[in-house]
């Protein structure tokens, strides 16, 4: 018995009768115009009603999401608690929030710098969107490739909006962080020659997406998480940070944590202290499925903004065209854009190319949209409308036991629930996937606030408004290990003062002067219920 | 009317939709995750649990994300497993002298009861990965591994009490540092940018007024 439908099977046929012709045909990518036109009417970034403008904190004016705001201009979870800031539970040089490949990457810098680091994390070391990033890690190390065609490719792709300063650090030091990993023990995936397999990504010009299989963030992850382990690093799980700690001379000095065990608070005081939450996709903008990490809720977005921090480009989130759109059971997780890569096509329900398949991901995500909406081209999937993704191509262009070799998790996720994507296109949709913006940092990952660093998605500015497959992998890792280093650094020569909480006091007081309230926040974790109204 | 199943949840007695996973199911069933949920996609091994279904003898351990709810299913959790990682400097090891079954002796325990293969969510041949370790094949044992998420499922089955995915993982480190080939063009671009090579480009890409760095974007060329 077939998993799919019988309107399903049927729109299926009419994919499969047009394959062979749609084989090796020449597709045109889509001119600067027709782009910008599919953005402004299509892209859910430009779409009003799911935005609010910020009415308290340094972005005030801006627009970032609805549900975001609700956030940052929230309540803070220690509003009416009476804390003793002198009753310090751990003491420190370098704290790092978050457990993630930024995180890791963080400490291992700060560590090997001297410092004393403590890693914090709301679930375990490694849960993390880092752990699930499948198709690849971009880097300019092949011969007819450089460092200024991918600031190039990035440049455009983010739609000129990046900051030319930390695009330059990630570029330039992109092959910096594959030598690393490599020496690490990361197993990329070479020719027996040594080079690099590499291919391209959505916008990009040159084939630079290195990767582990379809297991390219998993095997990152697992790598640094073991060196966090080898190199003695203290790693407290199950407790959030839900505060950031200034002091005296508004310094960051800490965090506020809680435990999730104990329901207790605990008080870390550090010199420096490193924000590396990521992402945001579980709070769910404008309706959307996420392929995000449970944890991903913009908590350091929060803490870092009712600190003071700055945000940039909060209002550009990244739809990943691709979302699973059915089964069920794994609606809205990720299949990687290493399926367009290797020569899979987006059709419609008719079997016709709507679209060249390595567009960039707003273009792409703004082009299914159209096919669904207007246009009317959608297969009915679930609640929804979806879009074939022609995977059965991979192998009839690079034959038989690709798949099982390129994309082995792609394989195993479909294969749980019934469907061989060797043989049948899969139905896929947009899913919230990547927060394009976040805090404000230098070239040294320093943010406004003296001792506060960022790494990792929380940042904002490097990806402009639209982030390259295999950008992020790469922004972690680089911005990771320079944010740990200059955290390590920094510590070396602070001081403290008395710890305080005073600005979340005054944000609250900056709140009811303006007449806003929000949610209870850092919100930490999403509640789901699936369709059981609960009381 | 939706189909519903009756299972038990840490031993209680749920009504659920049969459509919805184990992970889901708890949700539904009211139970607020915290150990037990990660990444929701069958990639972070930080789900498993171990069901049998109700009267049956066989016992089966799965990810909780990636499993259906079954009539009958009787559900308990792995949220914690205390595997015995022993640790190592990366840089002083090398990729023989046995130092697989050096640091992790427990090894050559092994019994062949293949009950790790048998509990292996991602379908691993999880004692012939094992096998290989013993004997100094680690590159072999590297790519048996790959697609190993951690759950720790197999060392909750293990007679001989090894630690498998932390033997999994120093194989794949040491393929990844020393067995692999070693990449020459990386090298070279590492030794150019260390030489400082890409400034000047960069410095003038960086200065471009915009109307010029989009002309050089939208013609750019390529590669097919």
């Amino acid at each position: 018995m077939s998993a799919f439908t019988e309107d399903m099977l049927k729109s299926m046929a009419k994919v499969e009768a047009t394959r062979a012709q749609r084989l090796n045909a020449a597709i045109e990518r889509f001119s600067a115009e027709e782009k910008d036109a599919l953005l402004q009417e299509f892209h859910p970034d430009y779409s009003a009603k799911g935005f609010k403008v910020l009415e308290v904190g340094p972005n005030k004016g801006d627009k970032v999401p609805v549900e975001l705001a609700h956030l940052l201009e929230g309540q803070s979870r220690l509003e009416g608690v009476e804390l003793d800031l002198d009753n310090i539970d751990y003491d420190v040089d370098v704290l790092v929030i978050g457990g993630g490949g930024a995180g890791a990457s963080a400490a291992l810098e700060a560590h090997k710098g001297g410092a004393k680091v403590l890693v914090v994390t709301k679930l375990r070391m490694g849960d993390a969107n880092t752990m699930m990033a499948e198709g690849g890690i971009q880097a300019a190390d092949k011969g007819n490739d450089s460092p200024a065609t991918h600031y190039l490719d990035a440049f455009g792709g983010g739609h000129y909006k990046n900051i030319p300063e930390l695009l330059e650090k990630l570029v330039t030091q992109g092959p910096l962080a594959i030598d690393w990993l490599s020496k690490l023990g990361v197993m990329f995936d070479k020719e027996t020659d040594g080079t690099m397999v590499t291919t391209h990504g959505g916008g990009t010009s040159r084939k630079r997406m290195h990767a582990c299989a379809d297991y390219t963030g998993a095997e990152i992850m697992r790598v640094l998480r073991d060196e966090v382990v080898n190199c003695g690093i203290s790693v407290v799980e199950f407790s959030p940070a839900i505060e950031l700690l200034l002091d005296a001379e508004g310094k960051c000095a800490g965090a506020v944590l809680l435990d999730y065990d104990s329901n207790e608070y605990k008080v870390v005081r550090a010199k420096t202290v490193i924000i590396a939450t990521g992402g945001a996709g579980r709070l769910h903008y404008q309706g959307f499925p996420t392929s995000n990490h449970y944890g991903a809720t913009a908590d350091g977005l929060v803490m870092a903004y009712r600190a003071g921090a700055p945000l940039i480009y909060a209002d550009a989130i990244q739809y990943h065209p691709t979302g699973v759109a059915y089964p069920a059971q794994i609606y809205g997780a990720l299949v990687t854009e290493k399926v367009r890569s290797l020569g899979a096509q987006l059709v419609n329900s008719e079997g016709e190319i709507f679209m060249h398949p390595l567009e960039t991901r707003d273009v792409a995500a703004a082009s299914i949209i159209r096919e669904c909406t207007t246009r009317h081209k959608g297969v009915k999937a679930l609640d929804g409308v979806a879009l074939w993704l022609d995977t059965p191509l991979i192998e009839m262009l690079h034959g038989e036991g690709t798949i099982a070799k390129r994309l082995p998790g792609m394989l195993r996720m479909y294969a749980k629930f019934g469907i061989d994507l060797r043989k049948e296109p899969i139905l896929v949709y947009p899913t919230l996937h990547y927060q394009n913006g976040g805090i404000l940092i230098d070239e040294d990952a320093h943010t406004k606030i003296a001792g506060l660093y960022v790494a990792g998605e929380a940042v904002g500015g490097i990806h402009g408004t639209n982030r390259l497959m295999g950008n992020s992998l790469l922004d972690i890792i680089v911005f990771g290990r320079i944010a740990g280093a200059k955290a390590a650094e920094a510590a070396k020569a602070t001081t403290l003062g008395k710890l305080s909480l005073e600005h979340v006091k005054a944000f609250a007081a900056a709140e009811k002067a303006a007449g806003v309230s929000g949610e209870l926040s850092p919100k930490l974790l999403p509640v789901y219920t699936h369709g059981r109204k609960a009381r | 009317m939706e189909e519903m199943v009756t299972v038990y949840l840490l031993g209680k007695k749920y009504s659920v939709p049969a459509a919805l996973t184990i992970m889901d199911a708890m949700e539904y069933a009211g139970f607020k995750l915290i150990r037990g949920c990660g990444c929701r996609s069958g990639f972070c091994g930080a789900c498993a649990v171990i069901y049998r279904i109700k009267g049956t003898t066989d016992l089966k351990v799965v990810l909780s994300c990636q499993t259906k709810v079954e009539e009958g299913m009787c559900v308990g959790k792995i949220d914690s497993f205390p595997i015995n990682k022993r640790t190592f400097n990366i840089e002083e090891i090398k990729a023989d002298d046995n130092i697989v079954g050096q640091l992790y002796p427990e090894i050559y325990s092994c019994i062949g009861c293949n009950a790790c293969t048998k509990g292996c969510p991602q379908g691993l041949n999880v004692m012939q990965y094992i096998a290989f370790a013993q004997r100094g094949a680690y590159e072999k044992a590297a790519h048996a591994s790959f697609d190993c998420v951690g759950c720790n499922i197999c060392a909750s089955r293990c007679p001989a009490q090894i630690s498998h995915a932390a033997v999994g993982l120093l194989c794949r480190r040491l393929t990844g540092k020393y067995i692999a080939p070693k990449c020459e063009h990386l090298a070279k671009r590492v030794a150019e940018i260390e030489n400082g090579d890409y400034v000047t480009l960069l410095k003038k890409l960086k200065n471009m007024p915009l109307e010029e760095i989009k002309e050089l974007y939208n013609k750019r060329e390529i590669e097919k």
